[in-house]
């Protein structure tokens, strides 16, 4: 019995964590919809969600209810299996790269050796990421990149002009801005000189400008660009363009179907701000914090992950600010940018870190 | 200065999930589980790949297959090939591949009695995979015993990186040479027309532009 609760230990722990860091990024979802209802309304003179719960608190779970108990329609025409398949990888792929999300630094302080049965021995720190991969930025970049498949075949399984269309327009769009999403990162990998998540934040923690913001600015604005087309946020909403489209390629979804696409855009909004603050902006780290608390106890860990939560929803804020300000492009606008100004620019960012780098070693 | 070298202890203090001894031969049991779990799902999806007469089918297919072997690149301490097999082969080709079927819309029952005289060519094909994976087999089995286990550097992001520049420089050179060529390729093949034609098909857009604009207007 003993051996074997040692063997599952780990794997209980790692479960919890899960579940734990999966929770956390769906409330953070479910509310940032409730705000973004509500700035969108202040931006337009208007109040907002104000009925369900106080200041309209429970508006994400009534709108919750609601799409559970609607009507679930599918079209007759519809690919049935791949109809369903698409917004179910949609969401997956929009919900797997939390588990390389670095929460905030590991806590070394705790004595794990009061656990019964020896449980914490040879345990030192307890780090607030699910899993250290080597190569967090591309295993992130990889599964966003896989969600393309979600609304290209969304778009095709409906038997539907107009999802047709937005599913090929969202493809398009995705593939190409992937490109300068890509290109703009490797400058910040370059400084850092690691693909692991926690490393490029220690790497910033101990460069001379704490933040890769200041140095790799050009990627930082490349990369926050991308960043809006890879969401299909305003202003590059193309593939859901009610004007023109009526709702894209998810038009025939309705009840559930359509909230995991709903869901995934908002987590995918919360993974591309992690990814950018993660590179830029330091991730949990916040200067002279070291100096009130110690490094590695609770305290410290907490405070960090509370301003690495701050630094996402600051994001999330200009990325509702931005679609209460600007007007939508032209698809031809839009690939002109992406191939002929984006990428580019990019592609300069990089080889220009690569001579500064070269000089300074 | 204090909170620098406060933060390198900690750098050093990475924690390691997987105590040595005793649980080693959990997580080998475990890596076991999951590696028949994505072995079988990559030869299901293989299977299905060429069984679905609709090619966007097999092209989902496909795209199982690769995720599944990436999830097994995992188990083999190979983070980086892992992803950048998703991120390559499912996130970049594949997505091309759907591309074009979901723009040809193929019919998708097409009689397949002219490919019969393959049979023969596909069964000596696999004949010929098989003897390779048992001589693979036999290589591994007496090869020194070696466990493929997270402190191996072999997989690491760092180790491909130095050898990728310093010893197969070269390779990796051509390689880049010829992906220029396939893409300059490419775009000669899309553009058939020569300049003078060129300008014609623009001049005529750009009247007919002319006259929607002066029917709206």
């Amino acid at each position: 019995m003993e051996s074997v609760l040692k063997t599952a230990f780990p794997y209980l722990v790692i479960s919890v964590g899960v579940l734990l860091a999966f929770q956390g990024v769906l409330m953070i979802v479910a509310y940032t919809v409730l705000a973004e209802r509500k700035v969108l309304g202040w931006i337009q003179g208007r109040i907002g969600p104000n009925r369900v719960g106080p200041w309209g608190v429970l508006q994400p779970f009534a709108d919750l209810l609601k799409f559970i108990f609607k009507e679930d329609i599918v079209p007759d025409k519809s690919t049935r299996f791949v109809y369903f398949l698409a917004p179910m990888v949609a969401l997956t792929c929009a919900l797997l790269p939390i588990v390389v999300y670095p929460f905030g630094p590991a806590i070394t302080s705790v004595d794990w050796t009061f656990l019964p049965y020896g449980l914490g021995d040879g345990v030192t720190a307890l780090p607030l990421t699910i899993a250290r991969i080597d190569v967090g930025v591309l295993f992130v970049l990889g599964i966003t990149s896989v969600g393309v498949y979600g609304i290209a075949l969304a778009g095709w399984s409906s038997n539907n002009k107009y999802s047709l269309m937005g599913g090929l327009r969202s493809s398009a769009q995705l593939i190409s801005y992937e490109l300068a999403m890509g290109a703009s990162v490797i400058g910040a990998v370059m400084l850092a000189g690691t693909l692991d998540l926690n490393g490029i934040i220690y790497a910033q923690i101990q460069s001379p400008f704490r933040w890769f913001i200041i140095p790799q600015f050009i990627g930082f604005v490349v990369f926050l660009i991308a960043a809006f087309a890879e969401t299909n946020r305003v202003p590059f909403d193309l593939p859901e363009a009610e004007t023109e489209l009526v709702a894209g390629f998810h038009t025939e979804y309705s009840a559930l179907k359509f909230a995991l696409f709903f869901m995934a855009e908002y987590v995918n909004m919360f993974t591309v701000s992690v990814m950018c603050t993660v590179l830029f902006l330091g991730g949990w780290y916040i200067p002279g914090l070291s100096h009130i608390f110690e490094v590695g106890s609770i305290p410290y860990a907490l405070a960090s992950h509370i301003g690495f939560i701050g630094k996402i929803c600051a994001f999330l804020f200009l990325f509702i600010w931005i679609r209460g300000t600007l007007p939508r492009f032209r698809f031809d606008q839009l690939m002109n940018f992406g191939w002929k100004f984006l990428l580019p620019v990019a592609l300069a960012n990089v080889i220009l870190t690569i001579v500064v780098v070269y000089f300074l070693n | 200065m204090a909170s620098r070298r406060r933060v390198g202890r900690l750098e050093g203090g990475t924690p390691s999930i997987q105590p040595p001894g005793r649980q080693r031969y959990a997580f080998f049991m475990v890596s076991t589980v999951i590696f028949f779990l994505f072995a079988g799902l990559a030869i299901a999806c293989a299977i299905s790949m060429v069984y679905h007469k609709n090619p966007l089918y097999s092209a989902i297919s496909l795209v199982g297959v690769f995720i599944a072997l990436s999830c097994i690149y995992v188990t083999l301490a190979a983070p980086f090939i892992a992803a950048v097999q998703i991120l390559i082969y499912a996130g970049a080709i594949m997505v091309l591949v759907v591309f074009v079927i979901m723009l040809l819309n193929l019919d998708d029952d097409k009689p397949l009695n002219r490919l019969r005289y393959l049979y023969a060519l596909g069964g000596g094909l696999g004949l010929l995979l098989l003897v390779q994976t048992f001589f693979i087999f036999y290589a591994v089995m007496r090869a020194p015993n070696q466990s493929a286990d997270q402190s191996m550097s072999a997989g690491k992001t760092l180790t491909i990186g130095q050898a990728m520049y310093t010893e197969y420089l070269l390779p990796v050179e051509i390689v880049g040479v010829l992906l220029l060529m396939a893409v300059i390729g490419a775009v000669i093949l899309a553009r058939k027309l020569s300049q003078p034609q060129l300008e014609l098909v623009v001049d005529k857009e750009l009247d007919l532009r002319n006259e929607d604009d002066g029917m709206l207007n």
